[in-house]
């Protein structure tokens, strides 16, 4: 098990006061909050910070940090030693913040699971079990077409003897055609199991795309940069253009510049109504790599009076 | 580390669209009291069809909405105008990162 610097963490001084722990932990939770922040980590950082916060706010258990941590740096191997906490009594300030079940093993090797009590809690007979929520990759073709795929998520569990392990829950899903980014999956009942005879809690699928190799989306809509050749810009024609739903041709029409965005309606993810499919022109350069090649450049060069950069007055 | 299959197949469709909840429903899955979901209602957070809290409708969307709203004020101490005034601001901005995307920026 690797010690926690928990002042590290909060990014205060060994020496600091209550308050400015409690500043430091405000900003850094305005910071880290998942559903808030953009930083690819924050829903770990946002869980170690509460940890932290967890032992830094409270006297009692801050001292007792203390006392044993002084000897130890961040990331260090560490075993609590035998009788550690013997001398410290806790008044049973227990846990405040809310998913005490997430709180590292470090900080359970020093002040348990749950102060609160653990089982002792009091829990109506019948309780619909916890929705539980998670994340999933899916390519865009699957939203497009709509497809059944087997999916695996882990889910921390206690096993018979007590210990915390990971489980791998293999779900075969069916995904729902046009779904957008953010939007979820319902799996009734593959949540936690219910108490007594609650039924099972749900289980919430976020969706998020896989990166695609050509395609960029918006909400329903797509993008793709389409390459074309000078002259199919400049004197117009008709390309194919490859769409989730097979090539389709496209007119370019004459006379077409850089960037120009021609729109394939109703191409793009379905819907009611469908999103579109944008393609941006980018017009690509045949390579000077030639001599035949050289002296056609050299031609243009001398045959159309150009000047690219007009409108910059030079 | 163990594993379980559910072997079966789970046919369902997009919560967002196809999904409908009452004032009970949300409560439940939210597991707070109706009171804290008519504070979400009367910060404009929350916007459900009908006129009285007995016949809202909320749309699926609202789910998750709400769920945002009630970490922020757990988390962050949060009043619900913050709250309302946070969530619409990341709205915004994701709706401006969907288009900066779409432009090609990272």
């Amino acid at each position: 098990m690797e010690f926690k610097d928990y002042y590290k963490i909060m990014g205060v001084s060994r020496d600091a006061t209550q308050d400015e722990i409690k500043r430091a932990y405000r900003k850094l939770a305005r910071k880290y909050h998942p559903d808030v922040s953009k930083e690819p980590d924050a829903e770990a950082r946002f869980k170690e910070l509460g940890e932290a916060y967890e032992v830094l706010k409270d006297a009692e258990k801050r001292a007792a940090y203390d006392q044993l941590g002084a000897n130890y740096k961040g990331g260090q191997e560490f075993r609590p030693p035998p009788d550690w906490n013997t001398g410290f009594e806790f008044s049973g300030g227990g846990y405040t913040g809310g998913d005490a079940g997430d709180y590292s093993d470090f900080f359970a090797s020093l002040f348990g699971r749950d102060l609160r009590g653990g089982a002792a809690r009091r829990r109506p007979a019948h309780t619909k079990g916890e929705d539980h929520h998670a994340k999933v990759l899916i390519d865009l073709e699957d939203a497009y077409h709509g497809a059944t795929r087997t999916i695996t998520l882990r889910a921390p569990a206690v096993d018979a003897q007590g210990h915390i392990i990971t489980k791998e829950h293999v779900l075969n899903v069916t995904i729902p055609k046009g779904i957008r980014e953010g939007q979820h999956i319902r799996l009734v009942g593959q949540g936690s199991a219910g108490v007594g005879e609650g039924k099972a809690g749900d289980l919430y699928l976020q969706i998020e795309f896989r990166p695609h190799p050509f395609y960029r989306v918006d909400g329903r809509d797509l993008y793709l940069d389409l390459p074309v050749a000078p002259w199919e810009a400049a004197l117009g024609a008709t390309v194919k253009v490859p769409t989730l739903g097979g090539i389709v041709e496209l007119k370019i029409p004459e006379g077409s510049v850089s960037g120009r965005k021609l729109r394939l309606k109703g191409r793009g993810l379905p819907g009611d109504p469908p999103g579109d499919c944008y393609v941006i022109l980018a017009i690509a350069l045949p390579p000077a790599d030639t001599e035949p090649a050289k002296e056609f450049y050299r031609k243009m060069a001398q045959e159309l009076s150009f000047n690219p950069r007009v409108k910059l007055g030079v | 580390m163990t594993t379980e299959n559910s072997l079966s197949i789970f046919a369902i469709g997009i919560h967002e669209e196809q999904f409908q909840l009452t004032l009970a429903d949300l409560c439940r899955a939210c597991a707070v009291h109706a009171e804290r979901i008519v504070e979400l209602v009367d910060a404009g957070v929350l916007e459900p069809e009908g006129r009285e809290p007995a016949r809202w409708i909320f749309d699926g969307a609202s789910l998750h909405r709400a769920l945002a709203a009630l970490r922020l004020q757990r988390d962050l101490e949060m009043n619900l105008a913050g709250v309302a005034l946070t969530l619409e601001l990341l709205d915004e901005i994701n709706a401006l990162r969907g288009r900066l995307r779409a432009m090609g920026e990272p």
